[in-house]
């Protein structure tokens, strides 16, 4: 990392982190989640392809092992910092200018529902230049045009080291379709949010 | 900052849009959840071919086709039988043995769509000896999808999963023994159509039109915006007699509403409330 890359990044305030994952997703997010401080200062949103009737343990699952709280998106909540949302099962996940969750039960997308796209889409439209975009492990192409978004509205993308990712096809897929920023392993994604989001958000 | 610019006109031309839409045809989507009908919009602009939304607006008022694609671009019509079967299970298990306290059962799906939830509905009653004293009230603000609820006549193509929604649901039977296959068509029995009316009604717009002892309105209140959905709330809680029933979607909550008060849940893991007397 050069280091005149780092003062620009810093520079800017990185509103929210949104993150795509399908196969292997369990185990990538129990190693890049447990990266982030309780005082993450951003909101972390996760579209983690399942089958449709999985319940929300998920959540429950991964909070176990982190210090950020961890839980599930509901519908028409405020998206706050130092929280990591989890899609539900079997909704789509979309994020509204007034930066609260709206769900849709519409059409799959890429096959899928949650569809990544949906909500790389939606909020790259909100957070625009403030906003880090991710694509890791995973066996389709869901997440591709979403990450092209973010990096069109000028944020900053990051797609985990496919050589590292239990499936390759989603992160190179991601590659494929725009110029990605940085291409690394999940321990690496870790730090480099830390260096550049970094803590300190107090909750209210 | 051209971004935003863009995003800002965008913004005042969905505005005009749905105006447009509403003065000329009544149909009122100015309170939706407004990303997902920008999604929507803007998908339909790349379908037609047309370099604005404005241009759009000029073929919504000229054009009475476009107008009803773009009226079914904006109805959600995704369902299915039996669709999220735990939640038939607890209504088999913790409601039925209410509504059977009852002489006569009125029940009402808002925003019924294609109609898979309501056979679903009457075939579970069947099945408990309560469907002859039922009648069931369907609705939806889309003519087209009501037709074809009332036909009931659906892709043979979901029919495994039907089925084993149906036994996940707690089907006393064999889902087989309530429609009949056809080429690449089932079609439901006539059986179960005897205690439904099909009737537009738009939530968005329309009042109270009875007083119900069940109502199921699943995955329709999350189109709206907060304001909208508490109108509608408010049509929801007076359309229900004291002690009624309001089902919602598995991940819909009344939580943000404030109608929260006037309902208790009745069960944790699904979305069924009880209106306080």
């Amino acid at each position: 990392m050069k280091k005149s890359t780092n003062a620009r990044l810093k520079s800017l305030a990185y509103e929210a982190v949104v993150i795509g994952v399908s196969s292997g997703g369990i185990d990538a997010l129990n190693i890049l989640l447990p990266c982030l401080p309780a005082d993450f200062a951003a909101a972390v949103i996760v579209v983690q392809h399942r089958h449709s009737d999985s319940g929300n343990l998920l959540a429950q699952v991964l909070q176990e092992r982190c210090q950020i709280v961890v839980k599930e998106a509901e519908e028409k909540e405020p998206i706050t910092p130092g929280i990591v949302y989890i899609s539900p099962a079997n909704y789509h996940l979309l994020i509204e200018a007034d930066r609260t969750f709206a769900f849709c039960v519409s059409e799959k997308v890429n096959y899928a529902r949650p569809a990544i796209d949906i909500l790389f889409e939606t909020a790259a439209d909100v957070y625009q230049n403030n906003l880090i975009g991710i694509i890791l492990t995973g066996a389709n192409h869901d997440g591709s045009q979403g990450l092209k978004k973010i990096k069109q509205h000028g944020g900053l993308t990051i797609v985990q080291d496919p050589t590292t990712a239990e499936a390759e096809i989603m992160p190179k897929a991601a590659m494929a379709a725009t110029v990605v920023d940085y291409i690394l392993p999940l321990q690496e994604i870790g730090l480099l949010l830390n260096h550049i989001v970094g803590g300190k958000y107090e909750r209210a | 900052m051209a971004v935003l610019k863009q995003r800002e006109n965008e913004d005042i031309e969905i505005h005009l849009l749905l105006e447009a839409i509403y003065l000329k045809y009544g149909y009122d989507f100015r309170e939706y959840a407004r990303v997902s009908i920008r999604r929507r919009i803007l998908r339909r602009l790349g379908l037609s071919g047309m370099q604005s939304i404005s241009e759009m607006q000029h073929a919504v008022l000229d054009d009475t086709a476009f107008f009803e694609m773009l009226l079914s671009d904006f109805s959600i019509n995704v369902t299915e039988m039996f669709r999220d079967p735990s939640f038939y299970c607890v209504l088999r298990e913790e409601i039925v043995p209410i509504l059977r306290t009852y002489p006569f059962i009125k029940i009402w799906h808002a925003g019924c769509a294609t109609g898979e939830e309501v056979y679903s509905m009457a075939i579970l009653l069947q099945e408990e000896g309560l469907y002859s004293r039922t009648q069931i009230y369907a609705t939806d603000f889309n003519d087209r999808v009501l037709q074809k609820a009332k036909d009931g006549i659906y892709s043979i193509e979901n029919i495994k999963e039907y089925t084993l929604n149906y036994q996940k649901a707690g089907g006393k039977n064999e889902f087989v023994n309530y429609y009949t296959a056809k080429h690449d068509h089932i079609i439901m029995s006539r059986s179960l159509k005897t205690q439904m009316v099909f009737a537009n009604h738009n939530l968005a717009s329309d009042n109270v039109f009875g007083e119900m002892n069940l109502i199921l309105c699943r995955n329709v209140l999350i189109y709206f915006n907060k304001t909208l959905q508490n109108r509608v709330m408010q049509v929801l809680y007076e359309s229900l007699c004291p002690y009624g029933f309001l089902c919602l979607g598995s991940k819909e909550s009344i939580k943000f509403s404030s109608y929260a008060d006037h309902f208790e849940q009745v069960v944790n893991n699904e979305k069924i409330y009880k209106r306080k007397a």
